[in-house]
C-alpha cells in the first residue's frame, strides 16, 4: 500500500474532481470541492482497501490572497492498518464559510470542528453543538483570520508610551 | 440590561429534571482540588449516578497558534514547552525536529540518542505523576510524595542540560544548545542506579492493592472502537486494546533502532491506564539504558564524538561560541541575524508528529518563507480525548467520575493551548 495506491483508487473512483496532488515530504496531498467533502472521507472509510478510519487532526488555514476560495480546511487522516497517512483539504469563500460536518463518521471530529469554528468562523453544516470552545463566548469575531492582529487595537488600558510606543512618542 | 449581563443569564439554564428536583446539577468547577489543571464539568447527577457531563475548557487558551504566526522559530520553542508541561522536552524535541523536517537536516546519531534519553526521561516523569495522582484521589498519598523525590532527579537532569526544571526550552534546531556536561551524565546514572527499587516499592503498593483494584477496575472503560472513533491516542487507547505508537508506526530520532515493548490492555477502564502507564515507565527506563550504552559505544569507536552535540547544517540556528563572537566579524553578524530572527525558512507545508506522554503530539507547519510560521497548529492529544469524557463517564458513580479524569491524565494547557 503506497501513496500511488491511493492515488490511483480515489482517482478511479472520483475522477479530475480531485485536484491539486502534492506529495510534500512523502505525505500525500489532495482537494475536493466543497460539497464532495463528506463524500470523499465516506469512502475514504468504508472502502476495504483504502481503510482511512483514523482522523488524526482537522484545522482550517485562511489565505486573504486567495479570491473566492479564502478558507482552506484541512482533514489529516490516518490509516493505522498499513500505516499511510493523507491530507485532504477542502477551499471555501470567506462569505459563505459552509462545509458539511464529519462528526457523523468520526466522533473526533466533534472539538476539533468547534475549535475550527472558534478560531475561524467555519460554519460545519449539521454538527449537534457548535458554539465556541476555547474563546470568551462573547468575542464576536474570529481571531485566527488572518485580518485580526495579536494585540487587540481597541484595548484602552494598556499604556504603551512608558514602553517607548504609542501614545505620543512618535 | 448590558450584553454581557444578558449572556451570563443565559448560562444558567438548568436541566427540565433539575427543576423537577429529580437529579442534581453539580458544578465540578475550574478551580476544584480534584480536577487537575482549569476545567470545569457541569455533571447531571442522580444519586450517586453520573447522568450527564457538559465540559467547558478554555480557562488557559494562551491562543498559541496566533503568537506562533508572529515569532521567529526559535522562539517557539518557549510556546511549546507551555503545552503539555508535565513533560515539556517532548513538545520541544517534536517542535525541532518539525523544523529540521521542513528543511531536510538530518542530525547526528549522537543528538539522537542524547534526544532520545531527555525525551524517554520526560515520559517517565509524566507518568510518574499521572500514575500517583490516580493514587490521591483513591486516598493514598504516600506513593506520591515518596516518587517525587525521583521526578525532582529528572529535574535536576533537565537543570544540567538547559538550565529550567519544568519548561525547558531544551534543544535547539539540529541538536542542544550545549554539550552534557560531566554532571549530567552523572546524574542519569544515577537515576539509572536508583529509580528501580523505588519503582518496584510504589508498584507494590498498588499494583496488586486489593483496595486500588477494586476501586479502579471497570471505572470508566471505552472499548477499542470507541476510543478508534474519538481519535484517541497514547496510554488511553493503548489500555483500551490498540497497539498504535507514534516512536513505531512512523520512527523519528532513531527509535528503530531501540528494543522495546508496547504494553496494551483490554478493557480502557482506569486500572488498564494506570498499568500501562506502569509498564510504559519500565520500558522508557530501559530505552534510556540502552540510550546511553549507544553513545558510550559511539564515543569508544570514535573519540571525536564526544564533542558532537548539533547537526552542522542547522548553524542558523545555533549561536557561536562567544569567543567567536566577540573577535570574529561573521560570528558577530550570524549572532545577531539569528537573536533578532532574521532568518528566514524555506516555503513549505509539514506535519510531523512525535509520541508524547498522552499520545501523538503532531505540529502543522505551513511555512510562506518568512522569518515566521505562516500557519501553525497544535495536534493535541489531550483536547482531542478529552471530548470522550461525558461518553466514558456516563452512568457510572460521581467518584469514578473523578479518579477517570485523573487517570485520562487531561493536562490544561495541552487541552488549551
Amino acid at each position: 500500500m503506497t501513496n500511488e495506491i491511493v492515488k490511483q483508487t480515489l482517482t478511479d473512483k472520483f475522477g479530475d474532481v480531485l485536484t491539486n496532488w502534492e506529495e510534500p515530504y512523502g505525505f500525500l496531498s489532495f482537494a475536493a470541492p466543497a460539497e464532495m467533502n463528506l463524500k470523499v472521507i465516506q469512502f475514504l472509510y468504508d472502502d476495504e482497501t483504502m481503510q482511512f478510519r483514523f482522523l488524526t487532526d482537522l484545522t482550517a488555514v485562511h489565505y486573504p490572497d486567495r479570491k473566492g476560495e479564502e478558507m482552506c480546511i484541512v482533514y489529516h487522516l490516518h490509516n493505522l492498518v498499513d500505516n499511510i497517512r493523507l491530507r485532504f483539504k477542502v477551499y471555501v469563500p470567506i462569505e459563505k464559510p459552509d462545509v458539511f460536518t464529519a462528526t457523523q463518521v468520526f466522533s473526533g471530529a466533534n472539538w476539533m470542528e468547534r475549535e475550527t469554528y472558534d478560531n475561524f468562523g467555519v460554519n460545519f453544516v449539521g454538527h449537534p453543538n457548535l458554539i465556541r470552545i476555547l474563546n470568551v463566548d462573547e468575542m464576536d469575531y474570529f481571531p485566527m483570520r488572518k485580518e485580526y492582529t495579536l494585540e487587540d487595537p481597541t484595548r484602552t488600558d494598556k499604556d504603551d508610551e512608558m514602553f517607548g510606543r504609542g501614545g505620543t512618542v512618535a | 440590561m448590558s450584553d454581557i449581563q444578558k449572556h451570563q443569564r443565559s448560562h444558567i439554564q438548568l436541566a427540565e429534571e433539575s427543576l423537577a428536583k429529580q437529579t442534581t446539577t453539580l458544578n465540578l468547577g475550574p478551580t476544584h482540588p480534584a480536577t487537575h489543571g482549569v476545567f470545569q464539568n457541569i455533571l447531571e447527577i442522580d444519586g450517586e449516578k453520573v447522568l450527564e457531563a457538559t465540559p467547558t475548557i478554555g480557562y488557559i487558551h494562551r491562543a498559541f497558534e496566533k503568537i506562533a504566526e508572529r515569532r521567529p522559530y526559535y522562539q517557539i520553542t518557549p510556546l511549546t514547552d507551555r503545552l503539555n508541561y508535565c513533560s515539556a522536552p517532548i513538545n520541544n524535541m517534536g517542535w525541532h525536529m518539525t523544523v529540521e523536517k521542513l528543511l531536510g537536516i538530518k542530525t547526528p546519531k549522537r543528538v539522537d540518542y542524547l534526544r532520545v534519553i531527555i525525551m524517554e526521561l520526560a515520559r517517565i516523569a509524566d507518568h510518574l505523576i499521572c500514575n500517583s495522582v490516580v493514587a490521591v484521589d483513591t486516598g493514598a498519598l504516600t506513593g506520591f510524595t515518596y516518587v517525587f523525590q525521583w521526578r525532582e532527579l529528572i529535574y535536576e537532569i533537565y537543570e544540567e542540560v538547559c538550565g529550567s526544571r519544568l519548561t525547558t526550552n531544551i534543544g535547539r534546531v539540529g541538536g542542544f544548545e550545549r554539550n552534557f556536561s560531566e554532571v549530567a551524565f552523572q546524574k542519569i546514572h544515577k537515576f539509572l542506579d536508583t529509580f528501580p527499587k523505588v519503582m518496584k516499592e510504589f508498584e507494590t503498593l498498588l499494583n496488586r492493592n486489593r483496595i486500588f483494584m477494586e476501586r479502579c477496575l471497570g471505572a470508566g472503560p471505552i472499548s477499542a472502537e470507541r476510543a478508534l472513533n474519538y481519535s484517541f491516542t497514547g496510554p488511553n487507547l493503548r489500555a483500551a486494546g490498540v497497539d498504535y505508537d507514534v516512536r513505531v508506526a512512523q520512527p523519528y530520532s532513531s527509535y528503530e533502532e531501540f528494543n522495546f515493548d508496547i504494553p496494551v490492555g483490554t478493557t480502557g477502564d482506569v486500572y488498564d491506564r494506570y498499568m500501562v502507564r506502569n509498564d510504559e515507565i519500565w520500558q522508557s527506563f530501559s530505552i534510556v539504558q540502552q540510550a546511553l550504552d549507544k553513545i558510550t559505544k559511539l564515543e569508544k569507536e570514535d573519540p571525536a564524538q564526544k564533542d558532537i552535540f548539533y547537526a552542522p547544517e542547522a548553524d542558523h540556528f545555533h549561536l557561536p561560541a562567544k569567543q567567536d563572537v566577540y573577535t570574529k566579524m561573521e560570528a558577530l553578524i550570524f549572532h545577531f541575524k539569528m537573536i533578532m530572527g532574521e532568518i528566514d525558512v524555506l516555503p513549505g507545508e509539514v506535519y510531523h508528529a512525535v509520541e508524547g506522554a498522552n499520545g501523538e503530539l503532531g505540529y502543522y507547519l505551513i511555512s510562506d518563507g518568512g522569518r515566521t510560521p505562516y500557519r501553525l497548529h497544535f495536534r493535541r492529544p489531550c483536547f482531542i480525548y478529552y471530548q470522550a469524557y461525558p461518553e466514558i463517564i456516563k452512568d457510572g458513580l460521581l467518584s469514578d467520575a473523578i479518579i477517570t479524569l485523573s487517570s485520562l491524565n487531561v493536562i490544561a494547557g495541552e487541552l488549551d493551548a
